[in-house]
């Protein structure tokens, strides 16, 4: 569904992703492991259009993305949770919201339905859904940008690092989160250094060094064999 | 003592109409990061388009209507034809295409009414009288009319559909894209929006002083003051600010003349600057 | 599953071909320079933002003519500290010791004038000078010469010191090449002779072969073992190789505390660091 082909991108002169080719198919999870500053993140921002793509191509349910304006991916069905979660924060959790909410084609009945679909995943947010989502702790603040990100009813998540400095009870509810979100259907492209969590939630598993793809395999074949972990990912 | 509540009307009155002035600029700099340079010429094309409706229907409220849609309808062909090609280049190229069309609308004024003074009629007659002295109920129209406006804004902004893609963009533009809100087409919209405003202003104003090409300068000034004193991209700062000052000046009228008075917003300028440059109705940054 | 690619499997530990005995298996070099006087020593040291410690008590020591690699994930306060020794954080607590000197808390043009010199993750240069004139005018920072009678022949030498560092960097080719116009690597090299030029005793490389391809990394891996002679070097790496194959003793932080200290094998082999960086 989402294919990544040899694509090559740079930030101004820096060349930061060399020939990396990733495919994502339709309700699949795919990790994308490695250390800090491999490229995971800029992988995800170069499909976003926020890095300089200077090399391959990439497309989604076979139509190629080069031209599409940044705001018309969501209505592709690409939604993106980054890493720094990016919430509003002058915004209440419930204006964060409509701000996948309010979409062209959303019945207020459709609209009801969505919320509450979300706020059943996560009903720390209709408690706090007036509050300024400035004031959201850090794991409530990553809850609500996963529940924007489904307000857009995608049908792939680009998720980066949505475990990166949260408590381990906060990971594992995250965990939880990325099962429920598969469960329904959704694709998701999981970036992360959490090596354990990764395996778990994903089929397969890209791992990333200098800005190319160095590894390709399933997580059953990763988890029986602990060694290639070891020698990309740790010291 | 009357002359001091005189003069808090006249800082009252004329601190909404500038609070209109400062919110269109406010906005258009707070989503876009421009400095529109252009924003007082835009109240002045309103003002007059606004007294050639007046002229041809005899009636205030089309004249007002007919100004703010005119003027947000050339804000959005300005935005999308001199000011989004520059988006992303150095602030510096907007700063001076602000300004060349600041230019080109005068001159446009100029040649289009030639150089005699309109007039708007007071869309409200007759004084009412306040103590010994009489005051012109068109201008407490004027300031009633200002903040409604102002306040259909704000409600827009809270609570409209559009009101929250606005704000949005405002606090994270790449964000908001990665949300299927279309900024480009956001950034046309708010600077329509903050045109209509300064057209509106012109119209409210006209009454006052008269209707003149060089009529935008001074309010263009201000709402600069202004904006910066109520923090940059501060809506509701820049409303604070705008009576703040506006009575400040007014009083000040009563001890000097009103061209020394003026003086009295510079040195808020300065003072702001030195002091809390992030603005004065802004909370402490932590 | 069928259709997967899997790079061919080759271990890192046998050296790459073509390179033999690769980075990992360079001898440590014992300093030419001193026993083991130390040169910088933090006591410590504590940098909280509101209720966030992004330092805790760190305290190291570094020994003159070493090289010291500091690794950690990220948030670990890794530039935290960068800052602190270079001035432009001031510490909520702790001391810094530099050559015998209390240097914490002094702004960064005095810790300069300290000579210790810094280069930073983004690329900081001036793009429109050559790159002569980019190393040139860090060199003038140090021979500052008021008087005009001597000012032509202290002119001659600022630009042979200047050509010094860029032979040193490999740039001499180079010298009359826009800053701009270089790749990124030979910038990142710049960068680093740009700090070179202000004739520091302690060298500090923040993430320099950030952005590199592999070919571009060896080659600073090895401008940096040349320029370590005379210097002590504190660098801050993500890439494994290139601070596993440089430094002679490698810091660990954590959540902004130290975490492990000791020689790369050391490190290597230490279960609490492999957790941290795996996540377990």
């Amino acid at each position: 569904m989402l294919v990544l082909e040899k694509v090559d991108a740079h930030y101004g002169k820096s060349h930061v992703l060399h020939g990396v080719s990733i495919e994502v198919r339709s309700g699949e999870v795919v990790g994308l492991l490695g250390r800090n500053g491999v490229g995971k993140t800029t992988t995800l921002k170069t499909i976003m259009g926020m890095a300089r793509r200077t090399g391959g191509r990439i497309t989604f349910e076979g139509r190629d993305l080069h031209g599409v304006p940044p705001h018309g991916l969501a209505g592709l069905g690409i939604a993106w949770v980054p890493e720094e979660r990016r919430i509003f924060r002058l915004l209440t959790v419930l204006e964060n919201l409509r701000t996948g909410l309010d979409r062209a084609g959303m019945t207020p009945e459709r609209r009801e339905a969505l919320l509450e679909k979300v706020y059943t995943y996560f009903p720390i947010l209709k408690e706090r859904r007036n509050q300024a989502g400035g004031t959201l702790s850090g794991g409530e603040q990553q809850m609500l940008a996963i529940a924007r990100a489904m307000m857009l009813e995608p049908k792939i998540i680009l998720l980066d690092e949505p475990t990166e400095g949260l408590m381990p009870r906060m990971v594992a509810q995250i965990q939880e989160i990325v099962h429920a979100l598969h469960r329904d259907g959704v694709a998701i492209l999981l970036v992360e250094q959490n090596v354990p969590l990764t395996l778990d939630a994903a089929g397969r598993v890209y791992i990333m060094e200098k800005g190319a793809v160095r590894h390709h395999a399933s997580s059953a074949e990763l988890r029986a064999d602990q060694r290639v972990i070891h020698e990309y990912l740790g010291v | 003592m009357d002359q001091i509540l005189v003069q808090t009307l006249h800082g009252l009155v004329n601190g909404m109409v500038l609070a209109m002035v400062a919110s269109g600029l406010t906005l258009i700099f707070g989503i876009m990061d421009i400095v529109n340079f252009a924003h007082g010429d835009l109240l002045m094309l309103g003002a007059f388009v606004g007294a050639s409706v007046l002229g041809v229907t005899g009636n205030y409220w089309l004249a007002l209507l007919g100004a703010a849609l005119v003027i947000a309808a050339l804000g959005a062909v300005l935005q999308v034809t001199t000011l989004r090609p520059l988006i992303g280049r150095d602030p510096l190229t907007t700063i001076l295409a602000t300004f060349g069309i600041s230019l080109v609308i005068q001159k446009y004024a100029l040649w289009q009414w030639g150089p005699s003074v309109r007039r708007i009629s007071e869309p409200v007659p007759g004084d009412f009288t306040l103590f010994h002295l009489q005051y012109p109920w068109y201008r407490i129209a004027t300031a009633v009319l200002a903040g409604l406006i102002l306040g259909g804004l704000w409600l827009f902004l809270k609570y409209g559909k559009y009101g929250i893609w606005i704000r949005a963009t405002t606090q994270d533009r790449v964000m908001a894209q990665a949300m299927g809100i279309p900024v480009p087409l956001v950034y046309t919209a708010v600077f329509a929006i903050g045109s209509a405003m300064a057209a509106a202003s012109g119209v409210l104003f006209g009454p006052f002083a008269g209707v003149t090409q060089t009529m935008g300068f001074d309010f263009t000034l201000r709402a600069f003051i202004v904006v910066v004193v109520g923090g940059m991209g501060n809506l509701g700062g820049s409303i604070l600010a705008s009576i703040f000052v506006s009575l400040l000046e007014s009083y000040a009228a009563i001890v000097v003349s009103p061209a020394q008075a003026v003086i009295v917003s510079f040195v808020v300028l300065v003072l702001t600057m030195l002091f809390r440059p992030t603005g004065l109705f802004v909370p402490t940054p932590k | 599953m069928g259709g997967l690619d899997r790079a061919p499997h080759t271990s890192r530990r046998s050296g790459r071909p073509g390179k033999p005995g690769a980075l990992l298996y360079v001898t440590p070099r014992v300093s030419a320079l001193s026993s083991s006087s130390t040169i910088l020593e933090t006591k410590a040291l504590t940098v909280r933002f509101g209720g966030l410690a992004a330092l805790s008590n760190v305290s190291l020591s570094v020994a003159r003519g070493e090289i010291r690699g500091v690794i950690g994930p990220n948030g670990a306060g890794k530039s935290t500290f960068f800052n602190c020794l270079t001035g432009v954080l001031r510490p909520t607590s702790g001391r810094i010791v530099f050559n015998g000197e209390d240097i914490a808390g002094l702004p960064p043009h005095t810790i300069s004038r300290k000579a210790i010199a810094r280069s930073y993750q983004i690329t900081n240069l001036l793009p429109g000078a050559t790159v002569l004139e980019n190393v040139r005018i860090a060199s003038q920072s140090r021979r500052h010469n008021w008087s005009m009678l001597r000012h032509h022949r202290a002119y001659r030498d600022v630009i042979d010191r200047a050509r010094a560092v860029l032979a040193d960097v490999g740039l001499a080719g180079k010298e009359d090449e826009l800053a701009s116009n270089l790749s990124h690597g030979e910038q990142r090299n710049l960068e680093i002779g740009i700090a070179l030029a202000t004739e520091p005793k302690l060298l500090c490389l923040d993430e320099p072969t950030a952005g590199m391809s592999v070919a571009e990394t060896h080659s600073t891996v090895d401008l940096i073992r040349r320029i370590a002679r005379d210097l002590t070097i504190l660098i801050v790496e993500h890439d494994m190789e290139v601070v596993m194959g440089l430094a002679q003793t490698i810091t660990v932080l954590n959540y902004g505390e130290v975490l492990a200290e000791g020689r790369p094998a050391e490190i290597q082999a230490n279960p609490r660091v492999q957790e941290v960086y795996l996540k377990t």
